[in-house]
């Protein structure tokens, strides 16, 4: 056990003291708090149901964008015990590495430039998919170089340093991506490889035409959602299986577990690491292109609040569990867009940070976190 | 070797100063104060290109009162101190009583202090704050006009045109709360749009600077079964909310301000959405063709090819032209009798037809612009 104390719990220093005397007052206004939000909830579930699925649907698409960051915030952190802050940037440079490659180089379109016979359907599909790949390579390399140049020479030293040197690269991608060369400081139109359609549901599925009013009450979605839905959900699901049955898996479990000891049983550790930061990159870069087409602006500091959130969604989670992440994004999603409908817009950001405040205080080791041992 | 020739440069500057001086002595001397560099240099070329274009067409006509106009041009960079700097030397070197400019309103503010206390008329293009022409007390500042609506203007003209052309009666207003320019145009379309007999079916305020998600306000719109939306944001945000919205099946029509006009705007997602700007090109009125033929003819752009006026290039053309028509029926270059002479005046400008209220701000009308197709094309032109 060479790292006792991790992040949240040494946060929470008073969590082993001795309750302080006054400490019903702090749980009974968390209750409170919390009866509140549950009457608002229900009070609106009844009052119009559809609605209210509606936005669990709106929260499920946010929440999933998050749980694909949070899965790399959780991983790094699994293993070298570093809240890597510069993963959001990383899914900005995600969304931007699509944009050129989209804008500029027409990639999407390579397969129908080439083979013009192909079906125009399968083409989007393909050229797409490239689209995302590239993106993916462009934020494993870039997480790479990151991990070399500011992490590495810092394994040694404390980790507040390391931590300090993320927030550093962090901010060198934001300003650095606003010179006026790189990506410029400008809100950005984004150019998607594919056209957005909607549905809505009502006694079976129609899809939304321009210009054509739909009926009331009903359930729209997006061939986005439906992407980003069935994208996060592989993404854990590859990610479980890669710790749990690959060789590689039970090397990052064993350097997360005790780093020297995996050196002497011939675990190359560094190697180790490297590849997880970036595995977690490629995600966030799939992630930051997912983004961009669902909102289809992107500017250089797209990815601070998002990475932010799913930093959050990772402690609720329990940070350095796989799954924890996952449920963490989940309910981040649903709080987000739940506070947006039932309480205010403005709310949105202070509801989600409150929720680290909150975990931190009365379960700093969030949902699935185990106060040590097994990680990643 | 050094002091020589730096005497010699001063030399010469003082006697080119003393040919300057005796060459033209009726001349009628306006400043344009424009932001030549700084930040939106862009703004400041258009400005000057506009302002002087007028005061070469009134030369060719033979001046003001029989005198030639003389413009002297200064950088005052949208920001305060060089913009303050500018205006003493105008008007204590220059002897100017009549300042064209400046275009923000951060610069504007402090020049109208100066102007207002040396009694020089001040007309700025495009400064909207309202304390451009309105000191603390809420007094008018005496001798300071604009040529531009301020922007409560906008959302009231906003709600006109929705209520009485697109007969909207339950609008949704969504406006960024942390932005002013955004705010004050919201809660003018909201108090016109109910005084008319409409209803808000809704108001929801956001973030704009970090907030990408609309889709909890736009699934309010449509549960509030609203049959308009005003967000009067920036192009930005409004990309964003437009493609969410059709995402959502609404079809009811958007609506904003001029931040809505750029190049950037996503006309695809905000198709059938309108905004009120200051002027458009292709509006048909003979005030606005001719003014774009004669600067097409006077300023070329990099191909050579005739430049099109901006909004900021129009509102100069017309500061310069209220100005001067102000002077010529004072009969006298006397800053009272102008001042005088411009309250009371009735001009047929590019951007619409002038009054000026008890502020200085123009009563004016502002042009619709519908995006549709693609485009953005003239739809009305709404007087007030």
């Amino acid at each position: 056990m060479p790292e006792k104390t991790d992040l949240p719990a040494a946060l929470s220093g008073t969590a082993r003291r001795r309750r302080p005397p006054l400490a019903w007052v702090g749980n009974g206004f968390l209750i409170i708090v919390a009866l509140l939000a549950a009457y608002i909830l229900v009070s609106n579930l009844a009052r119009s149901p559809m609605v209210f699925l509606q936005n669990v649907l709106d929260g499920l698409k946010l929440g999933c964008v998050y749980a694909l960051i949070a899965l790399g915030y959780t991983m790094v952190y699994g293993i070298v015990k570093l809240i890597n802050f510069a993963h959001g940037d990383v899914f900005m440079v995600g969304a931007f590495a699509s944009f050129y490659s989209v804008s500029q180089f027409n990639l999407h379109q390579w397969p129908q430039m080439l083979f013009p016979a192909i079906p125009p359907g399968l083409s989007i599909v393909i050229g797409s998919l490239t689209v995302i790949l590239l993106s993916m390579v462009v934020c494993t390399l870039l997480a790479v170089t990151i991990e070399r140049v500011a992490y590495k020479p810092l394994r040694e030293a404390p980790r507040i340093a390391a931590l300090i040197t993320a927030i550093g690269v962090s901010f060198f991608l934001e300003f650095f991506g606003a010179l006026q060369f790189v990506f410029s400081p400008r809100f950005i139109p984004y150019k998607s490889p594919f056209d957005q359609t909607a549905w809505y549901i009502q006694d079976g599925i129609h899809p939304i035409v321009a210009g054509q009013d739909i009926p009331d009450n009903t359930i729209t979605f997006s061939n986005i959602f439906l992407i980003i839905l069935v994208a996060a959900v592989v993404v854990q699901l590859f990610l479980q299986f890669l710790v749990r049955r690959t060789k590689i898996g039970v090397a990052m479990r064993a350097a997360s577990f005790d780093k020297p000891t995996a050196r002497l049983m011939g675990i190359n550790v560094d190697r180790v690491i490297s590849f997880t930061f970036a595995i977690g990159a490629a995600f966030a870069g799939l992630g930051g292109v997912l983004y961009a087409i669902a909102y289809a602006s992107i500017w250089t500091q797209l990815g601070i609040l998002p990475g932010l959130k799913a930093f959050v969604a990772a402690v609720l989670g329990g940070i350095g569990s796989l799954p924890g992440a996952f449920v963490g994004a989940l309910i981040m999603g649903q709080a987000e867009s739940l506070t947006m409908a039932y309480i205010s817009t403005p709310m949105r950001d202070a509801v989600a940070f409150t929720i680290l405040i909150i975990v931190l205080l009365v379960k700093p080791t969030g949902i699935f976190g185990e106060p040590a041992g097994e990680k990643a | 070797m050094k002091r020589f020739l730096s005497l010699t440069a001063i030399v010469l500057v003082l006697v080119a100063a003393l040919i300057g001086c005796s060459a033209a002595p009726k001349a009628l001397k306006v400043a344009v104060l424009a932001p030549l560099s700084g930040p939106v240099p862009t703004f400041g070329v258009s400005t000057r290109d506009g302002a002087l274009l007028a005061i070469n067409e009134w030369n060719a006509k033979g001046g003001v009162l029989g005198m030639k106009i003389t413009p002297i041009v200064e950088d005052s960079q949208c920001t305060p101190d060089p913009a303050v700097n500018a205006a003493n030397k105008v008007i204590n070197q220059d002897k100017v009583h009549y300042i064209i400019g400046e275009v923000c309103s951060k610069a504007s503010i402090p020049i109208s202090e100066i102007a207002n206390a040396a009694k020089v008329i001040q007309i700025s293009p495009t400064s909207t704050n309202t304390t451009v022409t309105v000191d603390k007390s809420g007094a008018t500042k005496a001798y300071i006009f604009r040529a531009c609506f301020i922007d409560p203007f906008q959302g009231k003209v906003g709600a006109t045109f929705a209520f009485n052309n697109l007969k909207a009666k339950n609008a949704f207003v969504m406006y960024d709360q942390s932005n002013d320019y955004v705010k004050g145009l919201a809660e003018a379309f909201e108090a016109t749009f109910t005084e008319l007999g409409g209803k808000i079916a809704g108001k929801e305020s956001y973030n704009g600077a970090t907030d990408t998600d609309f889709s909890a306000i736009l699934t309010k719109v449509k549960s509030a079964k609203a049959d308009f939306v005003y967000l009067p944001d920036y192009y930005n945000v409004v990309n964003l909310a437009t493609k969410q919205a059709k995402a959502k099946g609404i079809t009811v029509p958007f609506m904003g301000g001029d931040g809505w006009d750029s190049s950037d705007l996503d006309v695809k997602a905000a198709d059938n959405g309108y905004y009120t700007n200051h002027y458009d090109a292709s509006d048909p009125r003979p005030e606005v063709q001719n003014f774009i033929k004669a600067y097409g003819a006077a300023y070329k752009d990099d191909k050579g090819n005739p430049k099109v006026p901006d909004a900021l290039a129009t509102l100069a053309y017309d500061a310069a032209n209220l100005l001067l028509t102000s002077i010529q029926n004072a009969k006298a270059d006397n800053t009272d009798k102008v001042k005088v002479a411009m309250e009371g005046i009735s001009f047929n400008a590019v951007s619409g037809k002038i009054t000026f209220d008890a502020q200085h701000n123009p009563v004016k009308g502002a042009v619709i612009i519908r995006v549709k197709g693609g485009k953005k094309d003239f739809d009305s032109f709404v007087a007030p």
